[in-house]
């Protein structure tokens, strides 16, 4: 696709500003796969807490065995496993669509650890209190657990939102045309690394610094005691 | 008239091996102002709390207006309550905590109608009127739409007292409700409770250090000892003339001190 033209090498300079547009659309690929595994792992991640939870042994044993696997394999085992397994049981997703929801998956084990940590944090007296007005669990959970948990699962969520971003080049091995990959194809192309290397490194700096200060403003932002309730 | 509202029929609660309640023989009658006194760790606490269903028993059976609070007939037997059996019982009693327990990311307002309308099935105009009723009642009118953090603990309570009360319980619980509060401030809270306990209907369980409020608005005061009914009496038997030397030993520690 972008790769058809011929690259002026001599000046590295020229190089770099002439690469730079086909970067910045990987670099877009880049964020796309990272957001779109972060609200994998932002829902996946509830939906294990939760089963983690529960009170029957048989809902809570298989979702810890679960994330426990998941936890301790490499994101790549997740990510063939999904490229090449499902498509033998005739699901068949493009490859962008697989690699982010083996992102989300991977990191949805971590996320399950964030939301179990926020979710006890909440004094006993909350679930007292809850109780003794006959709210029922599900709007307790929604209602009085939740709204105070976000506050505190900020940071941590953050954290794992530029780690997602720093492991989107693992996809590459799937064939998706994030940033590193277009780096490496235009290195093979015109067997000078240096530059495009350099450059997904300054980008990859930039994306993380503007997504740290990010989560920081929204760490700083929401109120302590909870989203509140109008 | 004899009219029980709350029985405790020999009510056994253990926490692994400490036995809490030992069978407790324990009666309330509508519309009784009944203070709960004794040494921490008697067990006044959990009396409270398996009527608030926070806490299940172990044996014996606990009935509020003369259905079992922790059984439910089955097939004709007396079966463990379902959560159903709880939910349905639970709207006759209100609590109030020790550590007030006001939801912190709610206003005063939404403290206050949450349940009425998510749980009664208010409009939101009717909870909202009813709220400001109970808030003008506990001398809160007007800080409605404060959050629990800019208020002072007395308040706090305050707040506290009138979420409750706005589900409209027959019984209202209070666990030290003043416990947590700096010494100036106690004062405010118990005149709220004083002037509740002048309701007629109003079955009100309280327990509490304070001695001097208790035989002001008790008609019965009960001393707990070791998960039983040591001693009880009206507020004149008890605190001027027990029986028991247990009884003398812990008026004259809690007086003095
Ligand atoms: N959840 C619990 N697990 C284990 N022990 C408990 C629990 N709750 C209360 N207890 C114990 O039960 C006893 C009675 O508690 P409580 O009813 O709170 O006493 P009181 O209110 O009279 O001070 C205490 O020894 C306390 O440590
Ligand atoms: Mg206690």
């Amino acid at each position: 696709m972008l790769f058809g033209f011929e690259w002026d090498t001599s000046n590295d300079l020229v190089f770099a500003v002439s690469i730079l547009p086909i970067l910045l659309r990987g670099m877009i690929v880049t964020i796309e796969a990272t957001f779109l595994g972060f609200f994998v792992a932002l829902i996946l991640g509830l939906i294990f807490a939760a089963l983690k939870a529960a009170p029957l042994k048989i809902i809570s044993w298989p979702a810890g065995l679960v994330t426990e696997f998941i936890r301790d394999t490499p994101l790549l085992i997740q990510l063939f496993f999904l490229y090449y397994v499902l498509p033998e049981y005739g699901l068949v997703f493009p490859a962008f669509l697989t690699g982010a929801l083996a992102l989300g998956l991977q990191y949805s084990a971590y996320t399950a650890e964030v939301y179990r940590a926020g979710i006890e944090a909440i004094a006993k007296g909350q679930h007292e209190a809850a109780r003794a007005l006959n709210f029922t669990s599900l709007r307790t959970f929604t209602h009085v657990v939740l709204p105070q948990a976000v506050p505190r699962i900020v940071p941590a969520m953050g954290n794992y939102l530029v780690s997602i971003m720093k492991d989107v080049p693992v996809l590459s091995v799937v064939t998706v045309l994030e940033m590193l990959n277009v780096a490496q194809i235009v290195g093979d192309r015109t067997f000078n690394y240096l530059v495009p290397l350099s450059m997904v490194g300054g980008l990859y700096m930039i994306m993380t610094l503007v997504a740290s200060s990010g989560v920081r403003w929204l760490d700083q932002t929401l109120p302590k005691r909870g989203l509140s309730l109008k | 008239m004899s009219d029980t509202i709350i029985k405790f029929d020999q009510v056994v609660k253990r926490f692994g091996a400490l036995t809490v309640l030992d069978h407790l023989d324990f009666n309330v009658q509508r519309g009784e102002k009944v203070t709960i006194i004794g040494p921490s760790g008697s067990g006044k606490s959990t009396v409270l709390r398996i009527l608030m269903t926070l806490e299940s028993i172990s044996e014996g059976v606990v009935s509020v207006d003369g259905e079992p609070l922790w059984h439910e007939q089955k097939d004709g037997k007396l079966v463990k309550a379902s959560e159903a059996h709880l939910r349905k019982m639970r709207v006759q009693l209100g609590m109030v905590f020790q550590q007030f327990n006001l939801f912190p990311h709610m206003s005063v307002l939404r403290n206050i109608t949450e349940g009425p309308v998510k749980v009664l099935g208010l409009s939101k105009q009717d909870a909202r009127e009813r709220a400001e009723e109970l808030l003008e009642m506990v001398g809160l009118a007007n800080q409605a739409q404060k959050y629990p953090h800019q208020l002072s603990g007395g308040q706090q309570q305050r707040v506290g007292i009138a979420r409750a009360l706005a589900m409209r319980p027959k019984v209202m619980l209070f666990d030290e409700p003043t416990s947590a509060l700096d010494p100036e401030l106690v004062g405010e809270v118990l005149n709220v409770i004083a002037a509740l306990a002048e309701e007629h209907d109003l079955t009100m369980l309280l327990v509490t250090h304070e001695m001097r409020f208790a035989r002001e608005v008790s008609d019965r005061v009960c001393f707990f000892d070791k998960g039983k009914i040591k001693e009880q009496g009206t507020p004149e038997e008890l605190f001027t003339d027990p029986k028991e030397e247990r009884t003398r030993e812990f008026l004259k520690a809690v007086l003095d001190g």
